[in-house]
């Protein structure tokens, strides 16, 4: 770890001081209520304006523009291609290691934008935990996977203590509580990915993206996940990416759909989105009259 | 097509017709082949060598001098000339050379891969790759005399009292010359590690740096340590280079004493280079020695080999 990097975790640590510049993401109340959308609950954590994002010359993204309240789960569905995943790689910036990927427009995080020029991308994935397709886990013991976040963030605290809950808050604990030392790659499918979620979670991140996370797993695994997203979003805000619409129907709050040529065509409410969408191609679309 | 048609053409039977027949056969003998020739090797190497020993020459139906085994394992005299033929002073010298050359190979080796396999754009990746691989290509007499013209007179403005003929830089030569198989294995090894963990990492808020030494070099591990393995095998076999640079005075040296690569020695391969080249009498004592040299240091790099195997077997991660 750099001192520049030790710098910013010490700047962060002292909460709310809007002085620091460290990694230049902070809290801006007045900025965000100003931008408040018509629907928005809460203030909004992650609010997007006018994003496009291009691969060489294909356009991936037009012109997103969206606001992520706190504290919920907002789904994002759309048929494959449609740019929902890319949507929610450019929210941590995983995008800028495809070099083709260009990004304009602004994305904001509590009011920062991620893509100013003094945001260091890996400071921001500190705060913007993300769980992948198919379960990741490092091939390392399943007490060292958990912790890992905090081993390079040289975070403070009871190590032990921290794996531990995070482990229980992703409902994995009772499985494992008694092999913390064997590999992470030994576990089932699902398990693995609870094991990820417990390493997202560990540094305690302001907001999880997870790219279909349940896409690999069988039903009964994608259940648990389900029901594990549900409570994630009691302290953290969840973006989650599917294909599946009962999925999203099940858990979220909000829902973007994403239609092919990177369009948002509607951002609502869950409930109107598959209940009234005002969108006929939505419609469409959840009716299964397409894509 | 009626059912009896189809019946012959179901039932037809390919696999032993004649060419199936003949190109089965000639694959099988290129195999065999190299079998053919290690277990010659390994006939000719312990026949001879068992001539060398009295323990075993009478069983040879061989006359004349022979040499006791344990003075030739313990023994701490190479002098041909008084029938002196203690092994431990080669070994020594095998020994110091593949220490120096893993000193210099493997944490350059490895610093290569990982900048190849993590850090390098694909236009310096263009670049070095084919350098590593000229380096590899370089016959290995060349490395020799590269040794002796260029890095010891180098090396002698900074030591003055180093000898012409030196284990210091055979140790730098050799472990040059097998940098580039360090760097190559580990880099294949890196280049295995599925991205999904590199994604995992980065998503996680590693650093470039965490990423490549925390997680690719760990889940690499077994590659690495194989690669390490091979190229001290390497090493241990070594021969031109050593042979032109480590002189030909067979001293009895401390590996892990740095002042003892200051001096010449005589390394086991360099020994059978000498011993050939040298006017002994075939049929001799110090012409049967060769093989019992020839067979210590097959022995050794058989268990190199197979310590590899089962380290990488250890280590080995599936994903």
């Amino acid at each position: 770890m750099t001192d520049n990097q030790k710098q910013e975790y010490a700047a962060d640590e002292s909460t709310d001081d809007p002085t620091t510049d460290d990694m230049a993401i902070r809290t801006d109340v007045s900025e965000s209520v100003s931008a408040s959308g018509p629907t928005t609950s809460g203030a909004p954590v992650v609010r997007a304006e006018n994003v496009d994002v291009w691969y060489n010359d294909d356009q991936a993204l037009q012109d997103i523009s969206l606001e992520i309240p706190e504290n919920q789960v907002t789904a994002m569905i759309g048929p494959s291609g449609c740019g929902k995943s890319t949507f929610l790689r450019c929210i941590n910036r995983m995008n800028d290691m495809i070099d083709a990927a260009r990004v304009e427009g602004d994305l904001h995080l509590r009011g920062k934008n991620v893509y100013d020029d003094d945001v260091d991308p890996v400071a921001l994935r500190r705060r913007v935990g993300m769980v992948f397709q198919s379960p990741n886990p490092f091939p390392k013991s399943i007490y060292d996977n958990v912790a890992y976040g905090l081993k390079i963030q040289n975070k403070d605290g009871d190590y032990d203590e921290i794996v531990e809950n995070s482990l229980k808050r992703a409902a994995l604990w009772d499985e494992v509580k008694d092999q913390l030392d064997t590999s992470g790659l030994d576990l089932s499918g699902g398990q693995q990915q609870r094991l990820c979620i417990a390493r997202a979670i560990a540094p305690d991140p302001e907001v999880i993206l997870m790219d279909e996370p349940a896409s690999a797993l069988d039903p009964v695994a994608t259940s648990k996940i389900e029901d594990l997203i549900s409570e994630l979003a009691e302290e953290y805000t969840v973006v989650i990416v599917t294909h599946n619409m009962q999925q999203a129907a099940r858990i979220s709050n909000k829902t973007a759909v994403f239609l092919t040529g990177g369009e948002l065509v509607e951002f609502d409410d869950t409930e109107k989105i598959f209940e009234n969408p005002d969108s006929q191609r939505v419609e469409d679309y959840i009716t299964g009259k397409f894509g | 097509m009626s059912t009896d048609d189809l019946t012959q053409d179901l039932t037809r039977r390919t696999e032993n017709a004649p060419q199936e027949l003949l190109t089965r056969s000639f694959f099988f003998l290129c195999a065999v082949l190299s079998i053919v020739t290690t277990l010659s090797i390994i006939v000719l190497l312990t026949t001879e060598a068992a001539k060398f020993f009295s323990v075993t020459a009478p069983l040879m139906g061989v006359e004349g001098p022979t040499a006791s085994v344990v003075d030739f394992l313990t023994g701490t005299e190479w002098v041909i000339n008084n029938e002196q033929f203690g092994v431990l002073p080669l070994v020594s010298a095998t020994l110091a050379i593949t220490i120096g050359s893993a000193v210099v190979s493997l944490p350059l080796g490895v610093a290569t891969a990982i900048y190849l396999s993590e850090y390098a754009t694909p236009r310096a990746r263009s670049l070095l790759k084919p350098a590593l691989e000229v380096l590899a290509g370089v016959p290995t007499v060349v490395y020799g005399f590269f040794a002796v013209v260029y890095i010891t007179p180098a090396l002698k403005t900074i030591i003055p009292n180093l000898g012409t003929f030196n284990m210091l830089s055979a140790s730098i030569v050799v472990g040059i010359m097998i940098i580039p198989m360090v760097a190559s294995i580990s880099e294949d090894a890196m280049s295995a590690v599925p991205d999904s963990l590199r994604q995992a990492g980065y998503g996680m808020g590693a650093t470039k740096f965490d990423v490549s030494v925390g997680i690719v070099v760990p889940a690499s591990l077994s590659g690495i340590f194989s690669s390490f393995i091979l190229a001290l095998s390497r090493a241990i076999g070594e021969t031109m280079a050593v042979t032109v640079a480590a002189g030909s005075q067979a001293n009895l040296l401390n590996p892990l004493n740095p002042a003892s690569y200051l001096e010449g020695a005589l390394p086991m391969t360099a020994a059978m280079v000498n011993l050939l080249t040298g006017d002994i009498t075939g049929g001799g004592i110090a012409y049967r020695s060769l093989f019992a040299i020839g067979l210590t240091l097959f022995v050794i790099t058989l268990v190199m080999n197979i310590i590899s195997d089962l380290v990488a077997q250890r280590y080995r991660e599936e994903y």
